[in-house]
């Protein structure tokens, strides 16, 4: 039945419809994301720096996205289907989209991609990602003079390097701000489920945290926190609006400049595969603007060492550092590779529990 | 009033002319919500249903990948439609589905980096044994101790998914990977990739087997004794005794074909299209695969039918996301209006529409 509909209905479409006018070619830039565009979060903030192209190229530049992808085979379909429609320039905005990306690539030699926190570059695929940590070390500073029960709840998506290093980051903070803190990590498998991330926040509240730092995309932490009357972070995105007491700070990814200098390179016919890893200096992470109800002192340090790393006096993996078993990783003002921390799968000296697996 | 009647036997006009006319009411349906979100209706309509298969630039990938997406929905369908009309009910194919892929998937890395000829069906029986093993949990515990098969297969697919993020974060862990969770990729792996068939079409080992499962079952079910006895036991389980049906055999049996064919369409679709073992490998398809089971009538063509019809708005609607940027959440209410559409449609081959006076005094 549905194959004769189709062929009937599609006579019928193409007797009815009447093709656009072609137009001056703009240049086609597409991007596919994980998450819904509406999740306030990862996502989200994509789609905002996706907004920032149309708005600084205007009709120079076509933008477009598919939203909610599959990580794998979905993956690249979509992406070879965008290639097709005429794509210059794809981003490719979840880390499990790097096979698929790099797979696709080699069959268009001449679309360009971008790829979000993966490891593998090609002529015609570029890597970026940002140095959230950096944002991290911030936040927890500010966690850790804010807490009265000195217990601070984390919770966390996939045990990945990239969270792992994340934890590591505000701990350490929270530490030198507050020597009786303690992390109570709960890991929720996934990036976006704003009912698990709301469990997990009501479990901390339970378990007497009053400080809660999530490394998940939704905004139900936020919410949760906002509702029983304790201290949370915006991620990703600011949030302020689902936490307006509950909010301290947050950690605001802006892809924006990027993608505006990615097309722009596209544009002038200047793109070059290139590996980037930005973080507070150039925007990429930004701090959100820091609620009156942190302390005026507090805020005036929790600034400085934000300022401190912008300008790279100041590297938040600054040894001496040990690692959760007390063996050493960095000695005294010793300061991490890269590669390292681009691998990074075990705790600093402190945390309590082990990295599942 | 309006009253319903059931008719005595289904009507053959309504049976044949209700998916028509869901699609149509789905289309209107359908346009008017786009117009509602400000697009074009007609442009989005056909972008969905008419440029995966006759748009010029597009449907050269397209129509195979239709083929493609719709391959694990069939396998898995045709395997639950068996137990459905044998009325035992495996609602966990989408657990025996990441069980078979799990398994097929680690038995196949246990020999990399080896390269031999008899690693590819030794991965494929195990995938089939890992979606019949997980199978066998609600199957034997039913025999044995009456339990709702129901709630344990589905049940087992959150097991399964833990299991799932276990695997990718541990044992089948790349080592190569820099500490990201996830296998490596059976695409590099020559002697355990189910690479595609036809250059550039993306058709691979399972969509051939895809397709000879339904004729398969079209045997089984017209030609073979035990196609007989699953419909006796679909009808009544004291008058399939009669017809020498053993109960607990068929509760097995059905579920193992369940459990076996969606551990060889995730099996298949590891090897094939998705490459690597991670976290959120399944995307769904063993609950799709219930409603093109039911969409298709519980008849294997079908069910060949309906799994092309969703796979068709899949790839329609990932066309429509990105050249008309339409919400995929939009796409996504489509899809459920069809199945809704469908459904409702079916009523008035089963019912007939009488209007009654009130019986007065």
């Amino acid at each position: 039945m549905t194959s004769k509909t189709f062929k009937g209905f599609a006579i019928l479409a193409s007797l009815i419809l009447t093709f656009g006018l072609a137009q001056a070619e703009p240049k086609k830039v597409g991007f596919i994301y994980v998450g819904p565009v509406g999740d306030f979060g990862w996502s989200y903030e994509h789609d905002q720096g996706r907004l920032a192209v149309e708005e600084a190229f205007g009709d120079q530049v076509e933008t477009s996205y598919v939203e909610s992808v599959p990580e794998g085979a979905d993956a690249e379909r979509v992406l070879t289907q965008m290639a097709l429609a005429g794509n210059e320039l794809i981003f490719t905005t979840s880390f499990g989209y790097m096979d698929p990306t790099i797979n696709v690539a080699a069959k268009f030699p001449d679309v360009k991609f971008e790829h979000a926190t993966g490891y593998k570059r090609a002529d015609n695929v570029s890597t970026y990602s940002a140095r959230f940590y950096e944002g991290r070390a911030v936040i927890g500073h500010i966690a850790g003079k804010m807490t009265k029960t000195n217990q601070i709840g984390y919770i966390a998506s996939f045990p990945i390097p990239e969270v792992i290093r994340g934890i590591n980051s505000a701990y350490i903070h929270a530490k030198k701000a507050n020597p009786d803190v303690e992390f109570k990590i709960v890991w929720v498998f996934t990036w976006f489920d704003p009912a698990k991330e709301a469990d997990a926040a009501q479990t901390l509240i339970e378990q007497g945290v009053d400080v809660i730092m999530q490394h998940t995309d939704s905004t139900a932490p936020m919410t949760i926190a906002e509702e029983k009357g304790i201290f949370a972070f915006g991620q990703a995105s600011d949030m302020m609006e689902f936490g307006p007491t509950a909010r301290l700070s947050s950690i605001i990814d802006n892809w924006a400049p990027y993608y505006v200098a990615r097309t722009q390179a596209l544009v002038d016919g200047a793109w070059e595969s290139v590996d980037t890893w930005d973080g507070i200096s150039t925007g990429m992470v930004e701090i959100g603007e820091f609620s009156d109800r942190i302390p005026e002192n507090v805020r005036a340090d929790a600034q400085a060492m934000s300022d401190a790393i912008s300008n790279g006096s100041y590297h938040p993996f600054t040894g001496p550092i040990n690692r959760q078993d007390g063996s050493a990783w960095l000695g005294d003002g010793e300061i991490a590779d890269d590669g390292t921390l681009l691998g990074m799968n075990f705790y600093v000296e402190g945390i309590s529990g082990s990295i599942p697996n | 009033m309006l009253v319903f009647e059931r008719r005595r036997e289904p009507s053959r006009f309504w049976t044949a002319i209700t998916p028509i006319l869901a699609v149509l009411i789905t289309l209107i349906a359908g346009g008017i919500l786009f117009a509602t979100l400000g697009k074009d209706p007609l442009e989005a309509i056909k972008t969905i249903f008419w440029a995966p298969l006759f748009d010029p630039d597009l449907s050269a990938y397209a129509r195979p990948q239709i083929l493609v997406k719709a391959a694990p929905l069939v396998l898995i369908a045709i395997g639950l439609s068996i137990g459905f009309k044998a009325n035992i009910w495996n609602i966990g194919a989408e657990g025996q589905y990441i069980m078979g892929a799990i398994l097929g998937g680690g038995v196949a890395l246990a020999f990399y980096p080896l390269e031999a000829w008899w690693i590819f069906p030794l991965m494929i029986v195990s995938g089939i044994a890992g979606g019949i093993a997980w199978a066998m949990i609600p199957a034997l515990l039913k025999v044995k101790f009456r339990t709702n098969e129901i709630l344990v297969s589905l049940m087992l697919v959150y097991v399964s998914e833990h299991f799932l993020a276990s695997v990718s974060l541990g044992l089948l862990r790349n080592p190569d990977g820099v500490g990201f969770p996830g296998s490596r990729n059976l695409q590099h792996y020559a002697s355990a990739s189910n690479a595609e068939l036809f250059a550039g079409t993306g058709i691979h080992l399972g969509v051939i087997v895809a397709f000879v499962s339904i004729f398969a079952l079209y045997g089984l079910i017209r030609f073979h004794r035990l196609g007989f006895q699953i419909r006796v036991t679909g009808q009544s389980i004291r008058i399939s005794r009669f017809a020498g049906v053993n109960p607990n055999l068929m509760i097995i049996f059905c579920l193992a074909a369940g459990g076996g064919l969606a551990g060889l369409a995730g099996i298949f679709e590891l090897s094939g299209p998705a490459g690597r073992l991670s976290i959120d490998f399944n995307v769904g398809y063993g609950f799709t695969a219930i409603i093109v089971a039911f969409l298709g009538r519980l008849n294997p063509f079908g069910i060949a039918l309906a799994a092309l019809l969703m796979s068709l708005t899949y790839i329609g609607g990932d066309l429509a996301q990105f050249m008309l940027n339409l919400p995929a959440a939009a796409i996504q209410a489509l899809q459920g209006m069809l199945l809704f559409f469908l459904l409702s449609m079916d009523f008035l081959s089963q019912y007939r529409i009488r209007i009654k006076h009130w019986a007065s005094g």
